[in-house]
């Protein structure tokens, strides 16, 4: 064993891989509750990879064969249906995690520098994940599949001149159709993943040039022993492999309950509407998104004025782009002395309440048809979530912060 | 290597070389974007569609399939042709002006003769297909003063009878009419111009 293990490193760097990114990869030692969810999107990753490509054995790409074949995999492959719901319910954990994960970033400042590249290579993971749940979900060709992507397709029409032409382009027809399907399946199944394991990879190699920060937002690096080991520093193997764990265990028992006792979570996991098959003649009596979109959906409808030779729709179509490109631009938004939630003063704290109840609201309202005082309210919280961004240079600054420790606390 | 001296014909090749080379990567990309474009076969896909109308009774509403989207035939009632001068000043573009339509329908009525119309069932603001609410009233969920026409569920966009959008709602323009053409036994043909041949 050790004669092989020899051979391998003469040719591939092996033990220096494993000391530089688990056993001598010092992390702080003082991650809480919070830091459970990076280890947990990368394996509802693999989850979803693993269930993909066995769905794919038996699912058919084709409009006249797709909804029935997902029936199939729920009536009569051997375990289909376990599946197929694993596939399902890790779409929306997928997003559950990450959104807790990207939440982690906004309490402790891990966006900071010099983590921009940590923050920015993440949010482009962001939104290759939505794009992929966005095709995988046309997949079934349910009636919510269908008019849903006819929706978002549609927004592309809006642009000015290139618009209608683009939108053909992605479609491959002048309707959502058989050749639509067809491509979002090898995007789903091919393109997209590769990317995103790329994104994940890449998402790492800087986290780890970087180091990871903390809840108390300081530089461990900066405080080294004689050893050259950060003092605060505590190798990630096996320490925080053994924490992992147990996030993974208490995870997987809520997944499992979630997939066996309620897969469908109300229609808020998979959508009644999709289980009757795709009609082009008759829209659902309410297009509403999966869960996870529903607060871009909601600032995508907000603007009902047409302003600047732009038509409303374009407007809405250009706010929702805003909304998550915005994430870009955080790092240099952030002009508090200090990282931590911990050591800022009430003004980010209640920033970033306003902000966390106004996306929630917005994800409410995305679910809700567009009338009466629920338009207002989605202005509003259009309005509120941009002053979060666009006013943080201020708040930031103004913002009475504490005295941060030289070391790490344990609370 | 710091001291040595740079050989700029050098450099001037390798520019040069880079650079056709991107041209030629962008070449060998057009037939990658240009596959994802509609195919032949769905360019073709749009044939005509023959329906017999001659048995719609007034105030009924029939909804055909063309080139993959429902096209709606509506025989109006002479009540319903009356709502629609009532709501001139209601309707973003009465006389249909920014709206998609052959020249051959009236811009007012939307309809060749103005019983029957014909309708592309795709709501001009994000292409969901609005919902019948034919009769006036509140008694299919909508206001009081409600004339009859179309309801757009995802966005809330509201037709009259004859497609036309109401001020201020999320659709853009009226819903478009498709070229068509009724022959003297009532068979409406979707796709073709009258004495036209395939539009």
């Amino acid at each position: 064993m050790q004669k092989l293990l020899e051979w391998v490193d003469a040719r591939f760097p092996l033990i220096k891989a494993w000391n530089e990114h688990l056993a001598e990869y010092y992390a702080p030692k003082n991650f809480n509750f919070w830091y459970y969810f990076g280890s947990l999107a990368l394996l509802v990753l693999v989850l979803q990879i693993v269930t993909g490509i066995f769905l794919t054995m038996h699912y058919k790409p084709d409009t006249a064969l797709a909804f029935a074949s997902v029936e199939y995999i729920m009536r009569d492959v051997p375990w289909g249906w376990l599946i197929r719901y694993m596939h399902s319910t890790g779409a929306s954990a997928f997003f559950i995690v990450v959104y807790l994960h990207m939440f982690r970033a906004l309490l402790y400042g891990s966006y900071r520098g010099p983590r921009e590249l940590v923050w920015i290579i993440g949010v482009i993971i962001f939104v290759a994940l939505m794009a992929e749940a966005f095709m995988g979900y046309l997949l079934p060709w349910g009636n919510m599949s269908y008019w849903g992507a006819q929706v978002i397709i549609n927004l592309f029409d809006a642009i000015p001149g290139v618009g209608p032409s683009l939108s053909e382009w992605i479609r491959g027809d002048f309707v959502v159709s058989d050749a639509t399907l067809n491509r979002f399946f090898a995007f789903h199944v091919i393109a997209v993943p590769l990317v995103l394991v790329a994104l994940v990879f890449l998402h790492i190699v800087a986290l780890h040039k970087v180091g990871s920060n903390n809840p108390d937002g300081i530089e461990i690096k900066e405080n080294k022993g004689p050893d050259g080991i950060p003092v605060d520093g505590i190798p990630f193997h096996p320490y925080y492999t053994v924490k992992d764990i147990v996030g993974v265990t208490v995870f997987l028992i809520v997944f499992a309950a979630i997939m066996f006792f309620a897969p469908e979570m109300g229609g808020w996991f998979l959508e009644h509407d999709n289980f009757t098959p795709a009609n082009v003649l008759q829209t659902p009596s309410e297009i509403v998104p999966l869960w996870y979109f529903t607060p871009y959906y909601s600032i995508l409808r907000a603007n009902t004025v047409a302003f600047l030779g732009l038509d409303a729709k374009v407007w809405g179509v250009i706010f929702m782009g805003l909304s998550i490109m915005v994430f870009f631009f955080l790092p240099w938004l952030d002009r508090s002395p200090v990282k931590s939630i911990r050591y800022r003063g009430w003004m980010y704290k209640s920033a970033l309440a306003v902000f966390v109840v106004c996306f929630f609201v917005l994800g409410w309202l995305g679910t809700q048809p567009a009338v009466g005082k629920n338009v207002v309210m989605a202005q509003i919280g259009t309005v509120v979530y941009f002053l979060f961004f666009l006013l943080m240079p201020f708040y930031t600054k103004l913002d009475k912060t504490k005295p941060v420790p030289g070391r790490v606390t344990s609370k | 290597m710091g001291n040595e001296v740079i050989d700029k014909g050098r450099r001037r090749i390798l520019a040069i070389t880079t650079g056709v080379g991107a041209v030629g990567v962008g070449f060998a990309a057009a037939p990658f974007v240009m596959s994802m474009m509609p195919s032949a076969r769905a360019k073709a896909a749009g044939a005509p569609v023959e329906v017999d109308i001659s048995k719609i009774e007034p105030g009924q509403m029939l909804t055909v399939e063309w080139r993959g989207k429902p096209v709606w035939v509506l025989h109006r009632t002479p009540e319903m042709l009356a709502s629609l001068d009532t709501l001139a000043d209601k309707i973003a573009d009465p006389n249909s002006e920014a709206s998609e339509q052959p020249g051959y329908v009236d811009p007012k009525t939307r309809g060749m003769n103005p019983e029957v119309i014909v309708l592309v069932g795709i709501c001009t603001h994000l292409g969901c297909s609005p919902v019948k609410k034919l009769k006036p009233g509140a008694g299919e969920g909508m206001d009081a003063d409600w004339k009859g026409g179309f309801y757009c569920p995802c966005h809330g966009s509201r037709f009259d009878l004859a497609g036309r959008v109401f001020k201020n709602m999320p659709a853009p323009t009226n819903l478009p009419v498709p070229p068509h053409s009724i022959s003297d036994s009532g068979v409406l043909i979707v796709g073709v111009d009258p004495k036209e041949g395939v539009a």
